[in-house]
């Protein structure tokens, strides 16, 4: 399953840096920032609840960049 | 300005007021200490939180940390040189927050310029409730219903019109500005303009599949294809801030020590000076903002002149194109064909069409299209049963009760039956009725008026081959190709072999050189996607075609394709003329920093000054109209 969130960060080598942090989420099959139009697209693994994986993809994020906003 | 833009100048001006005060008004001892470290605070507090947090994150070499270690680190040094002079660690935190503040105010302009200009999303849809229009969310349009389109109103829906007639300006999808003149029973697809009369249209699609929210839907995600230059950026910026620190570190510590060892004074603040000179630099800021913007602006530049690019990376290969691969119906000729002669027959001339109309009916094949455009009457599709369409050859079907085989001369081979050649140049449709030649059908196309031009144009900028592929015979194939110049053709082949001359092409050509194929999106799926890139044209409303091409035209010119290739090539010569610039000045000043010849000062404008100038740089991929 994929799903798209509207994220809010500064600059982009941040962006670069969730983008890596989300891949790492557990639950995560792949993700993918997109800096211009500030926009996260997150695949999901098979079975996986999207709302439980991205409250870990939003932690991860604000670990590397404490700044970082998604809208869940 | 957002409302953290806005917090934010107003600390730089704080803080830069108080900078400037601070060096005109003579303040003494430890007042003066503590004035200066307010300004450092009000400009650099949230820097030093983040880089703590960072800390505590387990995450050291992040710009913040080194922002922080490098100011707090020339403070220390002034204090423990007793110079007094904390100007440069509250200037260098100065120019850091004005950079970091263009960037956010740039980029925030320039996606606002870009998404204005794919502005084509409808507001609203008009629905007629008991006589008055009543304004609703196109998403709330069911499949079906009528909705009423007024001049000035842009379409919101895909739909076919049930009433009225109107001229439409297609600019925003197409970048064509010639109207277009639509009327009853017309398709008409969203996110045209309507600039005269009332139109009233009823719905074949929901809003999410219509053809405006697919364009916004494939350019939004357009950035998240990202090319080999924003990987190897981003590899390169996860490499270069720790490979800076570590030798910012040992710049701090390997040369006092071996002047020690040399029995001389070391010379600690000079080195540790320098070491914190490095680590200003080592933001790789202006690489990881300035490529992801080129990309985007040209992207969205391309989009305004009706070429979508369906993400950064095809923009990296489409300007490698060095093999322009077309298809010939449709791309390089209108695929309006117009029945031009009908010889051999026995059967009358009208008879003979109708057998063929008929047969044809169930096939969408230009040819077919044109074979009952000439018939002229309402085909009955109960005449006609047993439709057998064989790929490449044409077809076989029972009408009336009598089996009529319409197609190539390979049809007429494989059923064995002896046919009559045509001196005529075009497509050559034989016709055997129960088993025995009936005669046949000349239809020919017309090349489009500037494919010639299209083809001079690919040439001048940097295609090395054109090759054109055709299902069509021989003689009407090399025609074509001979008047618009092309340099090789393959006629005679089923979609397969398509793929095959492809494949053959792949092999042969260097590398480095791209091949993209142009088709116009019916038949050519296979193709389109085997090829480096593919190019469907022609393609307004057509979601297949937008779903398999990695990059679509949205209308059928084909002088668009170089126009493509040259968009491309500007955005990708913006995106390394950024990575060396901001390499070449960062390396310059890290080794000028070394030799203790670049200050601080010198550094925050390698890291600010280049970011800025890279990203107005690329802003300029947006400017492609002229190309």
């Amino acid at each position: 399953m994929k799903k798209t969130y509207k994220i809010e960060v500064d600059c982009a080598n941040c962006a670069n840096l969730m983008e890596e942090a989300a891949r790492k989420t557990a639950g995560v099959a792949s993700a993918t920032v997109n800096f211009m139009t500030q926009k996260m697209i997150v695949e999901f693994e098979e079975g996986q609840e999207p709302k439980a994986v991205m409250q870990a993809v939003l932690k991860a994020c604000k670990k590397v960049e404490p700044d970082c906003e998604i809208e869940l | 300005m957002s409302k953290k833009q806005k917090k934010m100048l107003v600390r730089i001006l704080i803080s830069a007021v108080m900078l400037i005060g601070l060096n005109l008004i003579p303040v003494a001892g430890l007042l003066r200490m503590a004035l200066y470290l307010a300004a450092y605070l009000i400009i650099g507090y949230d820097i030093l939180k983040k880089a703590g947090k960072g800390i505590l994150n387990g995450r050291v070499f992040d710009e913040n940390f080194l922002m922080a270690v490098a100011t707090v680190g020339a403070i220390a040094l002034a204090v423990y040189e007793k110079s007094g002079d904390y100007n440069e660690a509250i200037a260098v935190m100065l120019f850091y927050q004005i950079g970091e503040l263009f960037q956010s105010y740039a980029v925030g302009k320039s996606r606002k310029n870009i998404s204005a200009l794919m502005d084509i999303r409808p507001d609203y849809a008009n629905i007629e409730c008991d006589g008055s229009l009543e304004q609703v969310d196109p998403d709330e349009v069911a499949v079906g219903s009528i909705i009423v389109v007024q001049p000035g109103e842009k379409v919101p829906i895909d739909g076919i019109i049930t009433e009225g007639t109107a001229s439409l300006n297609t600019g925003a999808l197409t970048g064509e500005s010639l109207p277009r003149e639509v009327t009853v029973g017309d398709e008409i697809i969203s996110g045209c303009i309507n600039m005269s009369g009332v139109l009233k249209i009823q719905t074949t699609k929901e809003f999410g599949e219509s053809t405006v929210s697919k364009i916004l839907e494939l350019v939004e995600d357009s950035g998240s294809r990202k090319s080999k230059s924003e990987d190897f950026i981003s590899k390169f910026a996860r490499v270069y801030t720790p490979a800076v620190c570590i030798s910012a570190l040992l710049l701090a510590v390997l040369p006092p020590l071996v002047s020690l060892l040399l029995g001389n004074p070391a010379g600690w603040a000079a080195w540790i000076y320098r070491a914190l000179t490095f680590l200003v630099i080592s933001c790789p800021c202006a690489l990881v903002i300035s490529i992801p913007l080129s990309f985007f602006a040209g992207i969205g530049g391309a989009s305004k002149e009706g070429i979508l690019i369906k993400g950064s990376n095809y923009m990296e290969t489409l300007s490698q194109t060095k093999i322009v691969v077309f298809d010939k119906t449709g791309t390089l000729t209108q695929g309006v064909f117009e029945v031009n002669g009908i010889h051999h027959n026995e059967l009358e001339d009208a008879k003979l069409l109708e057998y063929a109309a008929l047969a044809e009916c169930a096939s969408s094949h230009p040819i077919s299209k044109s074979l009952q455009r000439a018939y002229g009457k309402e085909i009955d599709r109960n005449r006609v049963t047993d439709i057998e369409e064989i790929s490449g050859h044409g077809l076989t079907a029972t009408v009336d009760g009598v089996s009529v085989a319409a197609g190539n001369t390979k049809l007429m081979e494989q059923l064995g039956i002896p046919y009559a050649d045509c001196h005529c140049v075009g497509t050559i449709i034989h016709i055997a009725i129960d088993g025995t030649y009936a005669g046949h059908i000349v239809i020919s196309d017309i090349e489009k008026p500037n494919a010639k031009e299209a083809i001079a144009a690919l040439k001048k900028a940097g295609v090395k081959q054109t090759v054109m592929l055709t299902g069509d015979a021989k003689q009407v194939a090399e025609k074509v190709a001979a008047d618009l110049g092309v340099d090789a053709v393959h006629s005679e082949l089923l979609p397969a072999d398509k793929v095959s001359e492809v494949e053959k092409l792949l092999a042969d050509k260097p590398l480095k050189a791209k091949l993209a194929f142009v088709g116009d999106g019916i038949n050519d799926a296979p193709v389109l996607s085997r090829a480096d890139i593919g190019i469907a044209m022609g393609a307004m409303g057509s979601d297949a075609a937008i779903e398999a091409a990695d990059v679509v035209l949205m209308d059928d010119d084909p002088m668009k394709i170089a126009k493509g290739i040259k968009i491309s090539r500007k955005c990708l010569s913006i995106v390394y003329q950024n990575i060396v610039f901001a390499l070449v000045i960062k390396f310059a000043c890290l080794g000028l920093g070394a030799l203790g010849i670049a200050n601080m000062w010198f550094a925050i404008f390698a890291d600010v000054g280049v970011m800025i100038i890279a990203v107005l740089n690329a802003i300029r991929a947006l400017r492609v109209h002229k190309l």
